[in-house]
């Protein structure tokens, strides 16, 4: 299908963009590899696409001490690329080789996946293993969010209508385990997960599973199972069958973590 | 009544002025105003691959990528990198393999491969099968676009 008419505008400042998103019926456009579908499917019809992907400074990979600062804008292609993000973020690195095809990577950025936060994809779940703070910006100033806090519901955020968000930082690991079992490559996932450990403390985000990454914090791989809450059935797959999925990474994650 | 932008961007090396509606996608912009239909639409939801077009030197969705984003970009379809002769070691490939059948799909599956081939590398069958990924061929099976892709990397 063709998507329904609205118009247009490419900001060139920050604050230009702040003074746009305050109209009426207006959304942002980043890497556009969820909302152009959405959009061509009818299921969202903004009357303006702010498109964010002239501001400069927001797509960039910086190292700091114990944590990666990534700009909103980065694309998935970008991080896949990234030598520093395999060095130092590997949960992250490897998360994306799992995000649709190259294609849709080229263009899909981090920012727009935290953002929709769709329940299936890989980066909330990661952010939220990891425990990122996703720094948003709205014409008032700058406001940081856990990413535990940030994942409200389904598709649902702490974003304010009036807010962008423009950067993450994810505290570095001792280890991490990424994994995923989708029928395709590049499908989304039945069921995944993001595990981190640091210390003896290990956190682990189930995407896939609930309506939003579920966190557990398990002292042992039978606590973890067993600590398990319901899972959400989808079209395809039902409960019980995310539910054994889900131990079974479990099992697959838990020696790779300790 | 429809917003219009004006958009000059660059398809496969020639300059181009147009007036588009935002709303308007990168593939109907070229088959709709250029009449470069080799670019194909199938699913419009950037799930079957067949829309596959380079953009600034990286493949896209040109489905889900709007005309007015290309606005300054340069754009290159599979007929740009057909006149080339880019693509006449694969197109040679592909016709000796059978790696095709309706062809519906040979023009993304083709600009898909290329991006694959352009890493100038070596990749196993695996690799191959995971860059195509996001192409759909409802005909062939895959089997014979792998083995044609792989003998242009592989030799």
């Amino acid at each position: 299908m063709k998507a329904p008419s609205f118009a247009y505008a490419k900001p060139r400042s920050l604050a230009e963009a702040f003074e746009l998103i305050e109209r009426p019926g207006a959304k942002i456009l980043a890497g556009g590899q969820s909302l152009i579908p959405s959009l061509n499917l009818r299921l969202s019809s903004p009357e303006l696409l702010i498109d964010i992907t002239g501001l400069e400074g927001l797509s960039e990979i910086g190292v700091q001490k114990g944590a990666v600062r990534i700009g909103a804008l980065c694309t998935h292609a970008k991080l896949e690329k990234s030598d520093e993000l395999r060095q130092h973020l590997p949960l992250l690195h490897e998360a994306v080789a799992h995000i649709a095809h190259p294609a849709i990577r080229n263009r899909g950025t981090l920012g727009g996946s935290l953002a929709l936060a769709d329940p299936n994809a890989e980066l909330p779940a990661c952010a939220v293993a990891l425990d990122a703070t996703l720094v948003l910006a709205s014409g008032k100033g700058e406001r940081r969010v856990r990413a535990g806090e940030f994942f409200k519901g389904l598709f649902e955020t702490d974003l304010k209508a009036n807010e962008l968000l423009v950067a993450a930082e994810f505290p570095t690991a001792d280890k991490s385990v990424f994994l995923e079992l989708a029928r395709r490559q590049g499908d989304y996932a039945i069921v995944g997960l993001a595990a981190v450990a640091r210390g003896g403390a290990k956190r682990i985000a189930l995407f896939g599973f609930g309506a939003k990454p579920v966190l557990i914090q398990p002292k042992s791989l039978e606590e973890a199972k067993s600590s398990l809450p319901a899972a959400s059935a989808d079209l395809y797959n039902t409960a019980s069958t995310k539910q054994h999925l889900a131990k079974v990474l479990l099992d697959r994650a838990w020696n790779r973590l300790s | 009544m429809e917003p219009v932008v004006l958009i000059t961007l660059t398809v496969n090396g020639a300059q181009v002025t147009r007036n588009v509606a935002p709303r308007q996608h990168l593939v109907d912009f070229l088959r709709e105003e250029l009449g470069l239909t080799g670019s194909h639409l199938g699913c419009e939801h950037g799930v079957c691959g067949a829309c596959t077009l380079r953009v600034n030197g990286d493949i896209v969705r040109g489905c889900l990528m709007l005309a007015v984003q290309a606005n300054g970009c340069r754009v290159d379809t599979i007929e740009g990198l057909s006149d080339s002769k880019e693509l006449a070691k694969l197109q040679k490939a592909f016709h000796e393999k059978n790696a095709l059948q309706c062809g519906f799909c040979t023009p993304g599956m083709l600009m898909a491969a290329q991006d694959l081939i352009l890493l100038k590398k070596r990749v196993s069958r695996e690799e191959i099968r995971s860059h195509i990924s996001g192409n759909y061929c409802r005909c062939t099976g895959y089997q014979a676009i792998v083995d044609a892709i792989d003998e242009v990397i592989n030799g």
